[in-house]
């Protein structure tokens, strides 16, 4: 379902993905693990046609996202790491939008946004203004933005970030559900090894922008002679904290914050 | 066309749910009408002018429509810092589309704010030389309007983030509209002023409003209907199409 070959992408001289190949089964759930900043997002962003590789290339369900680029992106379904709704508009429009911007039909959309809002608890605050939402709240209306149009793949990147063991209990046993009855084939990134070991048949383990492991979370733990995953990654990418230089998006959050808070 | 749809309405509802901004952004032409309108009116008057009130609303009404859409197309900016962009990027749909429909939703606030100032300067006082010259006068906003919708998201599209906004307010926006003679006649000016004023895309849109609200005996225009409006038709295509172009590059 999604094949990357020798994928490549540098940023001047600095290069966060280097040589990457791996391939994902259909309705197979794949974690792509890695310290910050060892190039996960940036390999997601380049499957996502957010970003041209700089080589390589890729596959989604047999079509390249460079030349198939709109019937890529009906085919997959995204959850990202940072916040990507519109605050100003209600939970329930902003379901709207995605349905209509995916094609959803009108029936299918209504009937489909009101099962996931109540699977999420969203729906008794539907029509609020998301910007009211807490953050958890927020997290839990993307994900389910990201499963109204019945993707075939679905990324999820870091889609546990700031949620509580409720919520992210709840996330999974739904990816899970989805994998199993629809058929949908996961790629999702986390931090949180239990997680990844709990949910996913196969693990690739990516750091400094190469990837260094692949195989089931077993495979991985019996190779490196380790108990748990969270040991094995720790023993594959060392234990030295990585620093993550702000991009530029980061300091666009930073200065909304200081900009807000003055109008307060 | 469902999606050029939604995120048209997507831009209006925003509009309509800032009611704080809305009466915030009425205060600067307000202030241009009334302070300087009746301020400089005298002086206006004495060098034969007519009345300076009735000479800048136009302006005034040009420069809200302005603001408000070049804002528009900078909205881009706050949408890729609040992420709605990369929902918007990353769906199924010809970035031309997503493109169009923000554009013709800031266009559609815009000339709504120019309408809004428009009836403040007939609640004041303005009187058009005839009120059949409304309806043109609105065809005109609708013109400024999609032409520096597609300016701002040219700039839109090309800066990444909030730090260069105050370099385009000070060095395009400001600049656009003290140029644009909104405030000033254009005729019987020095060379290089003359020249740097034609130059300016909303003096184009000033003028065709000023020749249709204001009556022949008052006002001359200074380059007439017809080159007011394939000035602003041209410009704003060459820009609507850098501005797809340009959106289409985008990468988050």
């Amino acid at each position: 379902m999604i094949r990357v070959q020798n994928l490549v992408k540098t940023f001047g001289s600095f290069t966060a993905v280097d040589d990457v190949s791996f391939q994902v089964e259909a309705g197979e759930i794949f974690a792509f693990l890695g310290p910050n900043g060892a190039g996960k997002t940036t390999t997601i962003k380049m499957l996502t046609t957010l970003l041209h590789p700089t080589s390589g290339s890729i596959q989604l369900d047999g079509l390249d996202p460079k030349t198939h680029q709109n019937q890529v992106r009906q085919r997959f379904g995204i959850v990202f790491q940072d916040p990507s709704l519109d605050g100003d508009l209600t939970a329930w429009e902003n379901m709207e939008i995605h349905g209509v911007l995916y094609h959803v039909q009108h029936k299918i959309r209504r009937q489909r946004s009101e099962e996931l809002l109540k699977l999420f608890e969203l729906w008794d605050r539907r029509d609020d203004q998301v910007k009211k939402f807490s953050g958890g709240m927020k997290r839990r209306l993307e994900i389910a933005r990201g499963f109204l149009h019945t993707p075939k793949i679905l990324f999820l990147d870091e889609p546990t970030l700031g949620l509580d063991p409720q919520s992210r209990n709840q996330l999974w046993s739904h990816v899970k559900r989805v994998n199993e009855t629809e058929n949908v084939t996961v790629m999702l990134t986390t931090h949180y090894m239990d997680e990844a070991d709990r949910v996913a048949h196969r693990v690739g383990i990516i750091d400094h922008g190469k990837l260094v492991k692949q195989g089931t979370p077993a495979e991985i733990k019996n190779q490196t002679e380790t108990a748990s995953l969270e040991d094995a990654f720790l023993k594959l990418t060392g234990s030295t904290i990585r620093d993550e230089s702000a991009g530029s998006a980061d300091q666009m959050r930073q200065f909304a914050k200081m900009w807000q808070q003055q109008r307060r | 066309m469902s999606a050029i749809y939604i995120l048209w309405l997507r831009e209006l509802k925003r509009y309509t749910r800032s009611r704080a901004q809305i009466i915030a952004s009425l205060g600067q032409p307000m202030l241009y009408l009334l302070v300087l309108g009746f301020g400089l009116n005298p002086v206006f008057k004495r060098a034969g002018y007519g009345s300076y009130f009735q000479f800048i609303a136009p302006g005034v009404i040009g420069m809200s429509v302005l603001f408000s859409s070049i804002f528009s197309g900078l909205g881009l900016l706050w949408d890729r810092q609040f992420g709605f962009l990369k929902e918007t990027l990353v769906a199924p749909v010809p970035r031309i589309q997503i493109m169009i429909g923000r554009t013709l939703g800031g266009c559609t606030v815009a000339v709504i704010q120019g309408l809004l100032v428009l009836t403040i300067c007939l609640i004041s006082g303005f009187r058009p030389a005839s009120w059949v010259a409304i309806p043109v006068a609105v065809g005109f906003m609708v013109l400024i309007a999609m032409l520096f919708a597609a300016l701002g998201v040219i700039f839109g599209s090309s800066l990444q983030d909030m730090q260069g906004f105050q370099l385009i307010m000070n060095f395009l926006v400001l600049p656009i509209y003290f140029l644009s003679g909104a405030m000033f006649p254009l005729t019987n000016q020095g060379k290089i002023l003359g020249f740097i004023t034609a130059l300016d895309p909303l003096s184009y849109g000033i003028d065709g409003m000023r020749s249709v609200l204001l009556s022949a005996a008052t006002f001359r225009p200074a380059f007439g209907i017809g080159i007011d409006l394939s000035v602003l038709i041209g410009v704003g295509t060459i820009l609507l199409i850098l501005g797809a172009w340009r959106f289409s590059k985008i990468e988050a």
